[in-house]
Formats: structure tokens, C-alpha cells, sequence
């Protein structure tokens, strides 16, 4: 890919094919990133290109292709390890998506650590995906849930975290940035807190939507494990990662069984492949990796600083525009410091769902819902909220077009 | 730009709604929810003496004004109806009843209260297969 440095916003929207289309007659803003990204043209080229000229299965073949194909696959488990800054590319697992990162650890090192009467520390922030295999996992071996709470700026209240962090907590695992209220936990002190009071901790944090926005470093974090997904980050769907420390894996027992996670096989007993491949049951999703690592240089090309410093001053002006709109609310941090580009709102007398549907009517695309954090709903005493949140190809214009969207919702509802 | 489905029925029915709260000693009654938001419609009726017709029907709950809406008139098309007829009522029945367009994102929500009603009056429709 050609290097850009300094490239200008409105080129970085350019590069994404899917904005030269209108929709409803209107120009497309997307303001839909928390829930799935576009992708810019050299992703879908890197898929089209593996498929049409070096496609084949990896680890399999003696043959060119299966040698390159495997090759290229490969090569982008050592740029996501780069990417994280691991200690080694055979830390990094590659899954279906976030929520299956989570559910092997669940299934694995869950099942094989977790007894009766341990504690499994969350947070009241959590998307479904970090939250329900834990429940299924604390009532299979009878453990007990705790949660750190959500204080009323948005932020979560670790002054309570030592008193929660019992001797008997095997498990902490918190996001990194929360996809409704856009706050960024300060996962590198989280991480050391736990170490000093819980030592026998193992720590999970859920970066599906701290890898795709800031640079994210997996050896001053000092998490035991980390995850996220390709597609929350101009990569294909279908392709997630797990990041985990080598000794964790290690002794993990595996996930999905079957071929090119073993190493021998008789008829009554099979050995484990090494890592990474333990982990990596049945054929990959090979098209879908390639395109991730097509995702990650592009992301490199523009540059993880600025990428994050662009959406905070988008967030900056969406919190300014939408503040000034009377009836609004909105949820999560104010200050954009330690906040990413997750705004959620509510329009008093205008339900999520009608609000998203009139906002698309005039081509802005915002997501509706309890965006797979109900309990977190619970506590902000709504059933759902409207969402908006942005990523490097979006722009103040349509910061603009989500503020006019919302004033002519409101005229169209006589409020 | 056209806003057809916030035609002045939605907007009415949704603030103002038909039949809205909850009958006292009900001959039926159900709860379902929305899972992509959470909103909850409740459904309560009552029969005539040959308990062969809906003689009385009201919803509850927190929706969006589709659903609302959908609540309130469906409220109205279905007092008198025969269980019979209910199964027979289709989605599309419903919706044409409605007498607004309602876009694929949303029948969801305007078929909430219906589902409700006929997991209600156990009058769930055959499935073709």
C-alpha cells in the first residue's frame, strides 16, 4: 500500500468504497463503528487478491500455493503481535470474534480453575459477550459474580476494588472501553491494583473496542489475557483474536477439537499441536485473517495517535452539539479525556428506536438498543439508548448531520 | 424525504394510545419483550360469555411508537374478534390494518403486540412449511 503521511480525512473516507453510495437519496454517515466498521478498498483488494491468485489451505500442502497461502496467514499473526506488542506471535490465538475469545478461556482455563465458592470479579459495564460466560460458568461450578459499580460520571468506582478483590477471586475481567458510555478504564493500573491484593487473579480484558481506536500494549497492560475483532477494525467479519500469556496457554487445555490442532492421532488418543495451533481447530478462516492484516497496515499507515486523536475531537464536538440540543441527555464521561468515540443518548419523548429510524431517513446510520449491555441499561434507568460513535473515516460534517437529524426528529415529533 | 411512517396515526396512537392499562381478572393474558432494545408489551383480555370472541382487549408496557401504536390498534381491530379469526389474523393482515408503511428494521416492533396477544389467546398461527 502506498504510505500517506498526514493524509487528510475526507482521503482516508475516500479509501472506503462503501461511501460513494447514498442512501435513503442522502450521503451515507455511518456512525455505527462500536457496532462493526466499514472497509477501506485495500482490505477488500487483500481478500480478493488471496482468493484470486494464492488461494489454497494452509498448513496442509506441499505445494506453492498451500506454502504461500500459509505463509501469508501466518505473517499476520506476527503483525497482530506487533500490533499488541506480545512477547511472541505464539500468544496470539486466532478465534471467530471477541466473544468467542472469551468463551474459550471460559470453556478452558474457566473450567479447569474455577471451583466452588471462588469469586469472578466484573464490572456493571459489560457487554453481554464478557458478562453471560461467566455467569454460565460461575452456576456450572457454583462460584459467585461480583461487580465493580458504574459511578454517575460514567467511569467505573474502583475505590471499592481491593474490598471486592477476596482472597477467593481466581477471575477479574473488565473492558477496556465500554461500547455505550465510551469510557476508557484505566486498564494498566486495574491490572497492577489486582496483582498487589489478588495476586492469584487471572486478568481478562475485553479490548473490542480499545484495539481498533488507541494504541494498545499487551506488555505494559500486563493482562493475563486480551481480545478483539477484526471486523470492529476495517477488517473482514469472522476473524477475533486472543491474546494470552504463553505459561496460561500453555496449560490450557484445548478448545474445539479436531484436525490442525493436534500432532499425532491413533485410533484411541490424540497429542496437541504447539501453540498457537492448540487452540485452532478445523480450517481457519484464511480469507478473513489476510484481510486483517490488510486492516492493521492501513491502521498503521495512518497511525494509532492519530486515529485516536481525530475521534476525540470529533467526540469533543458531537458532546457539544448534542449538549445544546434541549431534551437530550447523554450517558458516559463529558470530558473527552479517557474517552472514546461511543456517544449514547437519549431524546426526552422520542423512543431510541424512532429517533434511529427518522435519523435514517436522513442517511445517518446510529444504532438503537441496549447495544448488548442490558444490565448497564438497568442502572442508567433506561430500557435502551440511541448510539453514536466514530471512527478515522468519519468527519465533523457528519457530526453536523447527526446534530440536524436530531433538531428535525424533533420537529417532526412537535417537541 | 419522506417520513411515511410517522404518518399522524403513528404519532397519535403512540401518545395518545386506545385501551392502554391492564384488565382486572383477565381470561388471558402475556408478556413479551423486544430482545433488540427491551421494550415490553403486555397483553390482557377478556371473552364474551361463550368465551368464542375477544370482547375486551388491553395492552401495557414501554415501547417506541411503532410498537405503541401497533399496541393501540391492534387493541381496536381485535375487540369483537372471534379466536378463530385471531388465528387467522396474519402479520401482514395487521400491518395493512395499520394503514402505514412500515420499514423491515421495524416490524419487529409493530408485530410485538400482536405475537403477545396471540401467545395470549394461544392462537399462534400454523407454521407452512
Amino acid at each position: 500500500m502506498t504510505p500517506f503521511i498526514k493524509k487528510s480525512w475526507q482521503k482516508v473516507k475516500a479509501d472506503f468504497p462503501i461511501f460513494s453510495q447514498k442512501i435513503n437519496g442522502q450521503p451515507l454517515v455511518y456512525l455505527d463503528s462500536t457496532a462493526s466498521t466499514q472497509k477501506p478498498r485495500a482490505v477488500i483488494d487483500a481478500v480478493k487478491d488471496f482468493y484470486e491468485t494464492y488461494y489454497a489451505n494452509v498448513h496442509r500442502g506441499i505445494y506453492t500455493l498451500s506454502e504461500k497461502a500459509s505463509e501469508a496467514y501466518e505473517l499476520v499473526r506476527q503483525k497482530v503481535a506487533q500490533f499488541i506488542n506480545a512477547s511472541s506471535a505464539t500468544e496470539i490465538i486466532f478465534t471467530r470474534n471477541a466473544t468467542e475469545s472469551i468463551n474459550l478461556v471460559a470453556f478452558t482455563w474457566g473450567r479447569q480453575n474455577i471451583k466452588r465458592g471462588d469469586r469472578i470479579v466484573l464490572t456493571e459495564m459489560e457487554h453481554h459477550a464478557n458478562l453471560v460466560p461467566w455467569q454460565v460458568l460461575a452456576k456450572e461450578k457454583g462460584a459467585q459474580l461480583a461487580f465493580i459499580p458504574v459511578a454517575p460520571n460514567g467511569r467505573l468506582d474502583i475505590s471499592h476494588l481491593d474490598t471486592l478483590l477476596a482472597k477467593q477471586t481466581k477471575l477479574v475481567a473488565f473492558t477496556h472501553m465500554s461500547n455505550v458510555l465510551g469510557t476508557i478504564n484505566p486498564a494498566r493500573e486495574m491490572v497492577r491494583q489486582i496483582r498487589k491484593k489478588a495476586p492469584q487473579a487471572v486478568v481478562l480484558v475485553d479490548g473490542a473496542q480499545s484495539a481498533p481506536h488507541f494504541q494498545v500494549d499487551m506488555k505494559k497492560i500486563d493482562a493475563d489475557f486480551y481480545v478483539f475483532s477484526s471486523h470492529k477494525m476495517l477488517g473482514p467479519t469472522g476473524v477475533g483474536v486472543l491474546y494470552g500469556k504463553h505459561e496460561l496457554l500453555e496449560h490450557m487445555p484445548p478448545f474445539l477439537t479436531g484436525g490442525d490442532m493436534i500432532s499425532h492421532v491413533t485410533l484411541h488418543e490424540a497429542r496437541w499441536n504447539d501453540l498457537p495451533w492448540k487452540f485452532e481447530a478445523g480450517t481457519p478462516n484464511i480469507a478473513g485473517t489476510i484481510g486483517f492484516g490488510a486492516a492493521i497496515d492501513y491502521l498503521q499507515a495512518v497511525g494509532m495517535e492519530r486515529v485516536f486523536s481525530h475521534e476525540q475531537e470529533l467526540t469533543a464536538l458531537a458532546i457539544k452539539e448534542l449538549t445544546a440540543i434541549p431534551g437530550l441527555t447523554i450517558y458516559g464521561p463529558r470530558e473527552v479525556k479517557d474517552r472514546g468515540g461511543a456517544v449514547s443518548f437519549s431524546m426526552k419523548d422520542i423512543h431510541p428506536h424512532d429517533l434511529a429510524s427518522i435519523l435514517d431517513e436522513q442517511g445517518v446510520a446510529v444504532r438503537a438498543g441496549h447495544h448488548c449491555a442490558q444490565p448497564l441499561h438497568e442502572i442508567l434507568g433506561v430500557e435502551s439508548t440511541t448510539r453514536a460513535s466514530f471512527y478515522l473515516y468519519n468527519t465533523e460534517a457528519d457530526v453536523q448531520s447527526l446534530a440536524n437529524a436530531l433538531k428535525k426528529a424533533k420537529e417532526l415529533f412537535n417537541i | 424525504m419522506s417520513f411515511d411512517m410517522y404518518r399522524q396515526i403513528i404519532i397519535d396512537h403512540s401518545r395518545k394510545p386506545k385501551n392502554f392499562g391492564t384488565l382486572k381478572q383477565p381470561d388471558g393474558v402475556a408478556e413479551r419483550n423486544n430482545p433488540l432494545c427491551g421494550d415490553r408489551i403486555s397483553i390482557s383480555y377478556r371473552t364474551d360469555k361463550a368465551k368464542k370472541k375477544l370482547q375486551e382487549v388491553k395492552f401495557d408496557g414501554a415501547g417506541c411508537s411503532i410498537a405503541r401504536a401497533a399496541a393501540s390498534i391492534l387493541t381496536e381491530k381485535t375487540t369483537g374478534k372471534s379466536f378463530q379469526d385471531l388465528k387467522k389474523y396474519s402479520d401482514d393482515d395487521f400491518i395493512k390494518d395499520m394503514g402505514v408503511p412500515i420499514t423491515p428494521a421495524r416490524r419487529k416492533c409493530a408485530l410485538l403486540a400482536l405475537e403477545t396477544l396471540r401467545q395470549a389467546a394461544h392462537a399462534e398461527p400454523k407454521k407452512n412449511n
